[in-house]
């Protein structure tokens, strides 16, 4: 049972880091800042450089 | 106890996967089950993976589990991250899996089920994962060096060079041929065309939820936005049965290429991440959600595979595309067994997650043999139709006529048979006027998953909704690789001419950025326009072209892993590395030379812009004689570049081993790790 609990939750944050959520929760602990829509605005500008310069494969 | 039984374990896998291997290539002229692929391919990863990758990582890379990592030693929260392995897994996949492993081998498939399957077989195990894992491995040795870097440092200032270039060309060279695909996809389909234009509403609304509502809840909008797209493709078969409906979203090929052209250029120059994001994130979700799905689906409904193992079209006569089985099928089938572009994404932003060294076996090597696994099942959704149906859809009408009585009847005298009635009813079944002709992979893999998933999911009626699910899947992302890869590329230019020119290299200067998106829109709308106008459908000439180039960089991705190699002393093993490579030379450079030179029309691009010069002048003409000069051009080049990187390499291998020069390489010095255990 502990196996697949620890399954599930490896595999939840496996999805929450491929969908930036996990990001998201990073920039809030680093900023100190609390999630908001303000708080989203600034993390998608500080992202999205990052992010558009990654390839994604054919 | 325990190594006895690992022995017969292992024993009984090597026995399983050579009778499946054998069941694939001796059958001849009777259908066999798509299990014994899926047999096949399970036994060759698990035995690859357990003994070949184990002898990699232990006797050449000598992993080292206690050296501490870049996202340990640079950690910031942001690039550099220690990530659990899992984790890392997951997003390099993410990241490798596009439309190639899907449309390559549904391509290839035109010689039958046995080439293609053999070399994603081979190919992954013995070059493919390998290329993945030492790139990796080598990256996160070198604080998380991209290729290009550790090309320049490790062969020299034209190995940088070249694998700019190489990557420059093949952004360009792939983002027209994918929009070439969405583009035979959506062509003179309503429902297809509607599904996908709803996508930017149900993008936009997702991008509101994830700005107003519920900042940063990605996973929950994007299960939502799935939702929506469910009830867009469900909405599409009344717009396609409405007449007036179905004019506003039925287009010519020529009328969306232009609109494709639009949309990357407003992706690339404006920010519009409230649309962009969103979509890639509701991309990804499908992509994600579809593989699994057909995984399940094909193992749970083991279909029978009706196309033979070889058919007649080895000899080089393919109306898919022209061109012998060496080495044409080994340059169409790129991703699902080895591709240059891998080594992009294995030294981007992976090493820089990496909690430990040993891992870069398991998420090098590992997430290679699933992008495999799913050329796999794309080559098992192919072969699932009848041949005949198969080579109906995938026949350009340069090559077999338009007239559904004429495409039957030229189909039917090959030995394939099929009826113009049969691909009416088909046409029917799946809610499209027609499939003929309907060239570049995605159709005919659509109509493979519909096929496959109507049989057991809601049956023939729901066949049509299953096809349009595939459709959407695939266009859906092969637009956020379009808008991607047309950023990316406008940043490496931008980079580049900022050397000349400061401002030019500005990322937020907006002359620069208007300026470098038009010019990466402009190059690969070039060559999507001109597939868009090719008698013989585009995919002849520009899958090829690709298909050198992405394996060309794979070319100068094992250059590097070879030299780091030979200078970590460990030359007596470097055919790892340089067994592959010299496949890869050997089978570009055979393409390259038949693409340029080769007397047949069909196959060789100066024979034909010759036999179109010899023959009666259209409008048209001249256009198309540029075209294929210019296509050999650039294969010329791209040739010529990966010879100077090999030539470089070459002089540094032999200088190493006759000890006239020094094997200095570039690592990062070595630091323990603080780690506790538990993250290894």
């Amino acid at each position: 049972m502990k196996r697949i609990i620890s399954s599930g939750r490896t595999f939840m944050a496996m999805l929450r880091e491929i969908f930036d959520e996990a990001a998201y929760a990073r920039f809030l602990d680093r900023a100190g800042m609390a999630s908001s829509s303000e708080a989203y605005a600034a993390f998608r500008r500080e992202f999205e450089e990052a992010k558009v310069r990654r390839p994604k494969c054919c | 106890m325990n190594k006895t039984l690992g022995i017969l374990g292992w024993g009984a896998v090597a026995l399983l996967g050579a009778v499946a291997v054998a069941v694939i290539a001796v059958r001849r002229g009777e259908p066999i089950n798509a299990l014994w692929l899926v047999a096949a391919a399970a036994c060759c990863y698990a035995l690859g993976y357990r003994f070949y990758s184990k002898f990699i990582a232990v006797k050449i890379l000598a992993l080292d589990g206690l050296r501490a990592t870049p996202a340990e030693r640079l950690e910031n929260g942001r690039d550099f991250l220690v990530t659990n392995k899992w984790v890392v897994f997951g997003h390099h996949f993410a990241a490798i899996a596009g439309p190639g492993p899907l449309v390559g081998p549904v391509l290839a498939a035109q010689f039958g089920y046995l080439p293609g399957t053999m070399w994603v077989l081979a190919g992954a195990v013995f070059a493919g994962c390998v290329q993945d894992f030492v790139i990796l491995l080598f990256s996160v040795r070198r604080d998380g060096k991209s290729l290009t870097e550790m090309a320049k440092d490790e062969i020299g200032r034209v190995g940088g060079f070249v694998a700019y270039a190489a990557v420059i060309s093949i952004l360009i060279i792939l983002l027209g041929v994918v929009a070439l695909i969405v583009v035979n996809a959506l062509k003179s389909s309503p429902w297809a065309t509607f599904t996908i234009a709803m996508t930017i509403p149900i993008a936009l609304l997702m991008g509101v939820y994830l700005r107003r509502i519920r900042p940063g809840k990605v996973l929950e909008v994007s299960a939502l936005g799935f939702v929506l797209v469910l009830a867009a493709i469900w909405g599409g078969q009344y717009v396609s049965q409405n007449v007036e409906l179905a004019r506003w979203f039925t287009f010519s090929a020529p009328m969306l290429a232009i609109l494709i052209m639009v949309y990357g250029f407003a992706a690339s120059a404006v920010p519009v991440w409230l649309l962009l994001a969103p979509r890639d994130y509701l991309s990804t979700f499908v992509k994600l959600g579809t593989i699994a799905l057909l995984a399940v689906g094909i193992v749970a409904l083991h279909p029978t595979l009706h196309m033979p193992a070889l058919t007649r079209f080895v000899d080089g006569t393919g109306p898919v595309f022209a061109g012998k089985i060496f080495p044409f099928a080994f340059i169409t089938i790129a991703c699902g067994a080895i591709s240059g572009f891998h080594a992009l994404i294995s030294s981007g932003t992976t090493p820089k997650l990496i909690a430990r060294e040993t891992q870069t076996r398991m998420v090098g090597y590992g997430a290679m043999m699933c992008e495999s696994a799913v050329a796999v099942m794309a080559i098992i959704a192919a072969c699932v139709m009848q041949p005949g149906v198969y080579f109906a859809i995938n026949s350009p009408a340069g090559v077999v006529g338009e007239a559904p009585a004429t495409v039957a009847a030229t189909i039917s005298s090959w030995g394939f048979p099929v009826t113009a009635a049969d691909m009416q009813a088909l046409a029917h079944a799946v809610g499209e006027q027609t499939l003929f002709n309907r060239t570049g992979g995605a159709p005919a893999f659509a109509v493979g998953m519909a096929h496959i998933f109507s049989h057991s999911l809601g049956g023939e009626t729901l066949m049509a909704l299953w096809y349009h699910f595939a459709i959407m899947f695939e266009a859906l992302f092969i637009l956020t690789i379009l808008d991607a890869g047309t950023r990316v590329a406008r940043f490496m230019v931008q980079d580049a001419l900022g050397h000349v020119y400061k401002p030019l290299g500005r990322t937020s200067w907006y002359p620069s950025i208007l300026a470098t998106s038009a010019l990466i829109v402009a190059s690969w709308g070039y060559f999507l326009w001109q597939g868009v106008k090719d008698p013989l459908g585009g995919i002849n000439s520009l899958w090829p072209l690709f298909g050198i180039s992405n394996q060309l960089l794979a070319t100068v991705a094992l250059c590097v892993a070879t030299t780091i190699i030979i200078k970590m002393h460990r030359a007596k093993y470097a055919a790892v590395t340089l067994v592959p490579l010299a496949w890869l030379v050997a089978v570009t450079f055979t393409a390259s030379w038949h693409k340029m030179f080769d007397p047949n029309p069909r196959v060789g691009f100066l024979s034909q812009a010759q036999a179109l010069a010899a023959g009666p002048a259209t409008s048209a003409t001249a256009r198309l004689i540029f075209n294929n000069r210019l296509d050999a051009a650039v294969t010329g080049i791209l040739v010529v570049m990966v010879t100077l990187v090999l030539v470089e390499s070459g002089r540094q291998w032999l200088g190493i081993l006759q000890g006239t020069r020094e094997a200095r390489i570039k690592e990062s010095p070595f630091v323990r790790t603080q780690l506790a255990e538990e993250q290894g």
